[in-house]
C-alpha cells in the first residue's frame, strides 16, 4: 500500500485537543500492554500509582514535596526556552543555588530570626543559580557560543564542585570521617505549612509571577520577540545581549531557589546529588505545557504523582519504581509523537482528485 | 513550431495541495519542441510548483505528465534529468570555490578521473552552438550573476537537456545581461529545444515567448499565442479583472534636505568594503530610488542609516544632527523608520508568530512608562491600520505568518507609516506582491511623499524605479556610481551604471548637484 505524508493546514482547537487526549489514552493503553507482557495487572498497577500519590493525606504531602522543585525548575526553564535559549543546565543551577543557600546558612549567626535567614538564603541562591546561567549566556551574547553544550557542561562542574566541598573544605569534622557537610541550624530550615514545607506557597506565587512576567510585562514581550526573531528584535532597537542576560539570570535564579528549597527543607544540608535529576526532568513539563506557566503547574502535578506513585509501587507491591518511569516515558513519547499528527496528515492509497 | 504532432511536454490535470493551500488545481500545459513558452502568473499562482513537478522535485497529487508523448512518473530529479529536462532555479545551485568545469561535472556519473581535455572540448562545443560565453577555468566566486546563470545553463545542456525550464531568469540581471540571455534562448529554440520561462514581467513575455500560459490562483486560465495579445489583456488574465495601473509622480517645490549621507563606508566582518564613500542627499517631498545589482550594498546602506550596523567612516546627517553612532532606539525616536523586506519577508520587522496587535506594540512599547505592557492603544492602532489599508485578516489577533504576503507587507508598512515618520526607508517593499497590492504600496509611498516625508526606496524593478522615483542613486559594488533623474535617462543607461560603467555626457548629477543647494 502506498502512503503519502503531507502538511496539514490549521486544525480546529477541538480536534487538536482530541488528538492530544487520544495520545495520552494510547500511552496508557500501551503501557498496560507492556505491563501485561511482564505478567503484571495493569489496572492494579495504575490504581496503585494513583492511590500511592493521592490516596492519603501523607501521600498527598509527599507528592506535593516532589512537585515543588519540579515546578519551580520548570518555570525557570520556561523563561529561557521562550527566548529559544536552550538551558539544559538547570541541574547545575539547582546545585549552585543550594550551594549559595548553604553558605549563608552555615556562615551567618544561628541567632538570626528565621524569616531574615530564609530571605538571605533565597537571595544567595538566586544569585548563585543566576551566575551559573549567566556564564553561558554572556558567552552566547558576546561570542555566539552554543548554549546547549555549555549549560550541560556547567552541570558537571557544579556537581563536582559540591563533591569537592563535601570531601574537602566543608567536610563536617563531627561526622566521624564521613564526607558530609554540616546540618543547617534550625533557623535555616524552611517551616511547614499544612504539613508541607513552605516551598509550595513559593511555587504557587512563582507560577503567577512567571505567568504575569511572560505575558504582561515589557521584558516578557522582549524575550518572546528575541525568541521568535533576533533580526526583528535588533531592528526594533532592543538590546539583545541585555535581554539574553536578564532572562537567563531569571531562569537560573528560579532554578537556584529550587535548589535552596531542596537543601533547606529536604536534605537540611548540601549534598552533591541535591538536584536529583529534577533539572532534567523539569524540561519535560516545561515543554509539554508549551511554555505556559499555568499549564505547567498542572503538568508538574501529574508528573509528581507519577514519581510519587512509582515510589509507592516499590514499597507496597515490591515492583520496581522503574514501572512508573516506563509510563512517564510512554506519555512523553506519545504526546510528542502527536505533534507530528498535528502538523502532518497521512493519506493512504493512490491519490484522488480532491474537491477543494 | 517544428513538429506539431509530438509535444515535448504535456501536463494534464495536474493538482498539488500543501496543507490547505491548493498550489495547483487541474492545471494543463502543452509545450512544443522549438517553442519558447512563458508561464505567467502572479506570485503564488503556482508557477514554480508546477515546474518543480516537471523537474521531479515534487510529485503531483493528481494528473499525469507526458514527455515527448510518453507518460512518465518521476521519483526524483534524476529521473527528469535522464529524460532531458533541465531546470535553472532562481537561486543558483553552484559550488562557489570550484571552477566552471568542476561545477559542470559534479554529480555526474563519470569515470574516476575526469578527462579534462575532453570536457573542455565539450563545453566549448556547447558554448559555440548556443552562443554561450564562459571561461571553463574561472572560479564561481569570481563570476558575475550573469556568468553564473550562463554556467547553470551550460550545466543542464551538458547533461543533455533539450527541455529547459528557467525560473524567473531575469530577476537578477541587468538589462544588458537580459539581452544576452534572450539571444541564448533564441539560439536554443532554433536548435529545437523546448523552453519554459517562468516570469511575471510582461514586457519580457511579449519579447521572448511564442505562446503564454497564464496561471491564476493555481488554475491554468488560458494558453494564448503571444503575438495575438497585448499587455493589458495579459494583466487581465493574470489578475482576473481589468486593472488601471499608473503611478503618479508629483513634483513639489518646497523641498529641503532632510537626510544627508556623507562619505559613508561600511566594512563587513572580513574587512571588505560593503559601502565605500557613499554620499547623497534625501529631500523632503521626495522619493529617492536606490538601484543596483543584488548585494551592491543596499542592505548595508539601509541598516547603517537605521543604526543597525556600524559605519566605519563617514557621517549621516538627519536634519542637522550626525546620527552615526546613535543606537537604533534613538534613531527611531528621531523619526527615521525603516521597512526592510528581506527575501523571506518575515525576517526583519515583524514577529511571525505574533498577532497584528503584538506586532504594533513592537515599535511603541519602549515609550510606555513602567514595566507593564499596555496593549490597549495598540489594539486600536491595529484595527485602524487593518481598516485603512484593507488588510485581509480573520481578526487582529491572527498571527501575521498566516496572512498572505501582500497583507504582511501592509501590516509592516502600515505600522511604520502610522508613526508619522520624517524619513521612511523601504527596501524591496513590493517583493512578492501581486500587481494590485504593489500599486497600493506605491500609492501609500506617494501619500507619504505628499506629507513631506523623505522616502528612500530600494527597488529591484527598474521600470518601477523610473516611474516612481524623483531621483535614483545607482550603487555598484558599494559605491555610488551615479545619481540620475529618471526623466532624462533610459533604462539601459541605468543598467550600464549598475554594472559600473559611467555614462558619457552629464546625465548624472555631479556630486549630488541640485540636492545640495543648501
Amino acid at each position: 500500500m502506498q502512503f503519502r505524508i503531507s502538511k496539514r493546514g490549521d486544525i480546529p482547537r477541538k480536534q487538536e485537543i482530541l488528538i492530544r487526549v487520544i495520545a495520552i489514552c494510547l500511552s496508557i493503553i500501551f503501557a498496560g500492554i507492556i505491563l501485561l507482557a511482564f505478567g503484571l495487572n495493569p489496572i492494579n498497577i495504575f490504581g496503585t500509582i494513583i492511590k500511592g500519590s493521592v490516596g492519603s493525606e501523607i501521600r498527598i504531602r509527599q507528592t506535593a514535596m516532589r512537585c515543588i522543585p519540579l515546578l519551580i525548575t520548570s518555570l525557570g526553564i520556561i523563561v529561557a526556552f521562550k527566548m529559544k535559549f536552550w538551558n539544559i543546565g538547570a541541574e547545575g543551577q539547582i546545585t549552585m543555588g543550594a550551594f549559595g543557600a548553604t553558605w549563608v546558612a552555615l556562615n551567618l549567626s544561628d541567632s538570626l530570626p528565621m524569616p531574615v535567614m530564609i530571605i538571605l538564603m533565597m537571595i544567595a541562591a538566586t544569585i548563585c543559580g543566576g551566575i551559573w546561567a549567566f556564564i553561558p549566556a554572556i558567552f552566547k551574547a558576546k561570542m555566539g557560543t552554543n548554549e546547549t553544550i555549555f549549560t550541560l557542561m556547567m552541570n558537571y562542574i557544579a556537581i563536582k564542585f559540591v563533591t569537592y566541598l563535601q570531601y574537602g573544605p566543608w567536610m563536617d569534622p563531627t561526622q566521624g570521617g564521613f564526607p558530609k557537610i554540616a546540618k543547617f541550624p534550625a533557623n535555616a530550615v524552611l517551616p511547614s505549612v499544612l504539613g508541607v514545607n513552605i516551598g509550595w506557597i513559593f511555587a504557587i506565587i512563582f507560577v503567577v509571577l512567571v505567568y504575569l512576567f511572560m505575558n504582561h510585562t515589557k521584558k516578557g514581550y522582549e524575550i518572546a520577540v528575541v525568541g521568535e526573531s533576533v533580526e526583528t528584535a535588533r531592528y526594533a532597537g532592543m538590546n539583545i545581549s541585555r535581554i539574553i542576560i536578564v532572562s537567563t539570570i531569571i531562569s537560573g535564579g528560579l532554578c537556584g531557589i529550587a535548589g535552596m528549597i531542596q537543601a533547606s527543607a529536604i536534605e537540611k544540608t548540601l549534598i552533591a546529588g541535591i538536584a536529583g535529576g529534577y533539572g532534567f526532568t523539569a524540561i519535560i513539563p516545561a515543554w509539554l505545557s508549551r511554555l505556559n506557566a499555568i499549564t505547567c503547574f498542572f503538568v508538574c502535578v501529574a508528573f509528581a504523582m507519577l514519581i510519587q506513585g512509582g515510589t509507592y509501587l516499590q514499597v507496597s507491591l515490591g515492583i520496581s519504581s522503574a514501572v512508573a518511569s516506563v509510563v512517564q516515558g510512554l506519555i512523553l513519547f506519545f504526546v510528542l509523537g502527536s505533534e507530528f499528527f498535528l502538523q502532518y496528515k497521512i493519506s493512504f492509497g493512490q491519490a484522488k482528485k480532491e474537491v477543494a | 513550431m517544428a513538429d506539431m504532432t509530438k509535444l515535448a511536454i504535456e501536463m494534464r490535470h495536474i493538482s498539488k495541495v500543501f496543507g490547505e493551500v491548493v498550489a495547483n488545481d487541474d492545471v494543463n500545459l502543452q509545450v512544443f519542441p522549438g517553442e519558447v513558452h512563458a508561464l505567467l502568473g502572479e506570485n503564488g499562482a503556482g508557477k514554480t510548483t508546477l515546474m518543480n513537478m516537471l523537474s521531479g522535485i515534487y510529485t503531483p497529487d493528481a494528473g499525469e505528465i507526458l514527455i515527448n508523448g510518453e507518460k512518465v512518473t518521476f521519483h526524483s530529479p534524476s529521473d527528469s534529468i535522464r529524460l532531458g529536462i533541465g531546470m535553472i532555479h532562481q537561486h543558483f545551485k553552484l559550488v562557489d570555490v570550484m571552477t566552471a568545469k568542476d561545477n559542470i561535472v559534479i554529480g555526474q556519473k563519470t569515470s574516476f578521473f575526469t578527462k579534462g581535455k575532453e570536457l573542455s572540448r565539450k563545453v566549448r562545443e556547447l558554448s559555440d552552438r548556443y552562443g554561450l560565453d564562459i571561461d571553463p577555468d574561472k572560479k564561481v566566486y569570481e563570476m558575475s550573476v550573469g556568468e553564473k546563470q550562463t554556467l547553470e545553463i551550460i550545466k543542464v545542456l551538458y547533461r543533455g537537456a533539450n527541455i529547459l525550464i528557467l525560473d524567473e531568469p531575469t530577476a537578477v540581471l541587468t538589462p544588458q545581461e537580459i539581452k544576452k540571455l534572450f539571444k541564448v534562448i533564441r539560439n536554443m529554440k532554433e536548435q529545437g529545444c523546448a523552453i519554459v520561462i517562468i516570469t511575471h514581467k510582461l514586457n519580457e513575455v511579449m519579447e521572448i515567448s511564442d505562446r503564454v500560459t497564464v496561471l491564476r490562483k493555481g488554475k491554468s486560465i488560458n494558453t494564448v499565442v503571444t503575438k495575438d495579445v497585448n499587455i493589458p489583456k495579459l494583466i487581465e488574465m493574470m489578475v482576473g479583472q481589468k486593472v488601471e495601473l499608473s503611478i503618479e509622480k508629483k513634483k513639489y517645490e518646497d523641498k529641503r534636505p532632510i537626510l544627508t549621507v556623507d562619505g559613508l563606508t561600511v566594512k563587513n566582518d572580513e574587512g571588505k568594503d560593503m559601502l565605500s564613500d557613499v554620499s547623497f542627499t534625501l529631500n523632503t517631498h521626495e522619493i529617492l530610488g536606490v538601484a543596483g545589482v543584488v548585494h551592491s550594498g543596499q542592505k548595508e546602506l539601509c541598516e547603517s542609516i537605521a543604526g543597525l550596523v556600524k559605519a566605519d567612516k563617514g557621517r549621516i546627517f538627519f536634519e542637522d544632527e550626525n546620527i552615526v553612532g546613535k543606537t537604533p532606539r534613538d534613531i527611531i525616536k528621531l523619526g527615521i523608520r525603516m521597512g526592510f523586506i528581506p527575501e523571506d519577508r518575515l525576517g526583519m520587522g515583524l514577529v511571525a508568530g505574533m498577532d497584528i496587535v503584538h506586532n504594533m506594540i513592537l515599535k511603541d512599547y519602549q515609550n510606555q512608562p513602567g514595566i507593564v505592557l499596555h496593549r490597549g492603544p495598540c489594539t486600536e492602532q491595529a484595527q485602524k491600520i487593518v481598516d485603512a489599508l484593507d488588510i485581509m485578516t480573520p481578526s487582529i489577533y491572527t498571527p501575521v505568518k498566516k496572512l498572505s504576503g501582500g497583507n504582511i507587507q501592509k501590516v509592516l508598512l502600515g505600522r511604520e507609516i502610522d508613526s508619522a515618520p520624517k524619513v521612511l526607508i523601504t527596501a524591496y517593499a513590493v517583493r512578492g506582491l501581486d500587481i494590485g497590492a504593489s500599486y497600493k504600496i506605491y500609492d501609500l509611498l506617494n501619500e507619504q511623499k505628499a506629507k513631506g516625508v523623505g522616502v528612500l526606496f530600494v527597488g529591484e524593478d527598474l521600470d518601477v524605479l523610473m516611474e516612481l522615483c524623483d531621483r535614483i542613486v545607482v550603487l555598484c559594488h558599494g559605491e555610488v556610481i551615479g545619481v540620475v533623474n529618471p526623466d532624462e535617462v533610459t533604462k539601459e543607461d541605468i543598467g550600464l551604471l549598475m554594472t559600473g560603467q559611467k555614462l558619457e555626457g552629464n546625465k548624472t548629477e555631479e556630486e549630488g548637484g541640485e540636492a545640495d543647494a543648501v
